[in-house]
């Protein structure tokens, strides 16, 4: 690990490796059998298969790998990393490669990462998830101010979403762990 | 019995009837569920699709919480929760480089002593003989659909609960109120989950197939232990009535709420007024259906 501040170190890595230093998967241990992609539930809504995204990093192709829209689509179902006979971990994989994706500024489904930082900013404000801030952020963040406006107001009449969040006692605990993940 | 609590958020707030029963359900129990202190969410989806290191720290933050005041086993039910739970833990075990790192993110020292316990496993430790004493309404002829998702069971090798791709457990717990439970085909397949926002589109189609799967089948309602499966079944199956004039309104039950009713606890304690979906079917057929007790 002590090569991971390394910058020009990090410079030459391949995304494969990359991925291995971040996972502990060796992209080339997956011999492409296609089974994940079998049982994705996904995998209809996606361009590219998932082990084809695989096959993208073994063959270097890594700006195709880190811009296949693919890694966002990926629900985290698990279906595949249960069924891989090689124990490939591919939704761990896909986690990786939007992970890197995010550090280089290459964000094909930027509505997604929105979400994302949208539910992740309230947790780091409250210690809790608080929906209202988070669809209120997430709206204004993409424009999309319509969705579920039926929905809302009968969740709030039955007390679903608050107004203001509840925010827990030690707020500074998790301040510090926001702050040091971001820094890696 | 006490045991650790851990709510997570969705149970403070959209899934709050899942909170209601389940505290109501386990006092009648006999279980004193002791709320760990100043608990804070465990990253879900937005951390573990974003920031490794994240997704590690803020279950363990909750780790070295859970071991401070004295916990043993925390009992998780939500389902994403529980896994994030589990899978931090086995990754800190699995590399201890992590697990400094971890230390050095919570300043504490990170605990994977604790144990994890899921709904469907707190259901399996209480004795059968007590569950079926305590019931004062047998379910009798109610054709339900146990369903897993995918979390609570994958991956396997971290979770070590029940079976990946053919899961019995939960239909045992069942089995315990009188209801019925029908062998169907999407008990393990994902609803979409935190796609539920972002792509809509693709919750909507992977959670109607699993409520027609369930009504093909003869289920009359379908049980949850996931307050995410929960919200994409029920509040989505608004709008899949929309695109679908054809569909038949399917009760999305929580394990919690169904042991409820089998226990006579009433609606407003249950919080099946708190549904998108109108659970009036299932509850006006067992308004009456008192067990004969011998």
């Amino acid at each position: 690990m002590s090569s991971h501040s390394n910058a020009k170190h990090k410079e030459r890595m391949t995304l494969a490796d990359e991925i291995e230093e971040l996972t502990g998967i060796n992209p080339l241990k997956c011999y492409q059998c296609g089974k994940c992609s079998a049982g994705c539930p996904v995998r209809i809504f996606m361009k590219v298969s998932p082990n084809k995204v695989v096959r993208l990093v073994q063959l270097g192709l890594d700006d195709e790998a880190l811009k296949s829209e693919t890694i966002w689509m990926c629900a985290g179902c698990l279906t595949c990393s249960t069924r891989c006979p090689q124990n490939f971990d591919l939704a761990k994989f896909m986690d990786a490669l939007k992970e890197i994706a995010i550090k280089k500024g290459v964000i094909t489904r930027k509505d997604i990462l929105k979400f994302h930082k949208a539910f992740l900013k309230q947790i780091e404000a409250n210690g809790k998830a608080f929906e209202f801030g988070l669809i209120r952020d997430y709206k204004l963040a993409t424009f999309n101010l319509f969705q579920d406006m039926d929905i809302a107001p009968e969740m709030f009449f039955k007390g679903k979403i608050k107004l203001f969040p509840h925010k827990i006692k030690n707020r500074d605990a998790i301040k510090k762990i926001f702050d040091k993940a971001n820094k890696e | 019995m006490d045991i650790g609590y851990y709510p997570g958020c969705s149970l403070t707030g959209t899934a709050k009837e899942y909170d209601q029963s389940i505290r109501r359900v386990f006092s009648e129990l006999g279980i004193n569920l002791v709320e760990l202190d100043d608990w804070s969410c465990c990253g879900a989806t937005s951390a573990h699709a974003t920031n490794h290191l994240l997704s590690v720290a803020l279950p363990a933050r909750n780790l070295s919480l859970a071991k401070k005041q004295g916990l043993k086993e925390i009992f998780i039910p939500c389902a994403a929760c529980y896994n994030r739970f589990v899978v931090a833990k086995y990754e800190m075990e699995k590399n201890p480089g992590l697990k400094k790192r971890v230390e050095e993110m919570i300043e504490e020292k990170a605990d994977t002593d604790i144990g994890i316990v899921n709904m469907v496993e707190m259901f399996q430790r209480i004795d059968k003989e007590l569950i079926l004493a305590k019931r004062q309404k047998e379910l009798k002829g109610f054709k339900v659909a146990a369903y897993y998702g995918c979390l609570l069971v994958r991956p396997n090798s971290i979770t070590q609960f029940d079976d990946a791709e053919m899961p019995t457990s939960m239909e045992e717990i069942i089995k315990l109120t009188g209801a019925e439970p029908v062998d169907w085909n999407f008990k393990v397949e994902c609803c979409g989950a935190s796609h539920s926002i972002t792509n809509m589109n693709v919750v909507l189609t992977l959670s109607k197939r699993i409520i027609d799967d369930a009504a093909e089948n003869g289920a009359e309602a379908i049980i949850v232990a996931c307050p995410m499966c929960h919200s994409n079944l029920d509040m989505r199956q608004r709008n899949i009535s929309k695109q679908d004039s054809q569909h038949k309104n399917m009760p999305i039950l929580y394990l919690s709420e169904l042991i409820g009713l089998s226990l006579g606890l009433d609606k407003e304690s249950l919080g099946l007024g708190l549904h998108f979906t109108d659970t009036e079917p299932v509850l006006s057929r067992f308004s009456t259906a008192i067990v004969a007790k011998e």
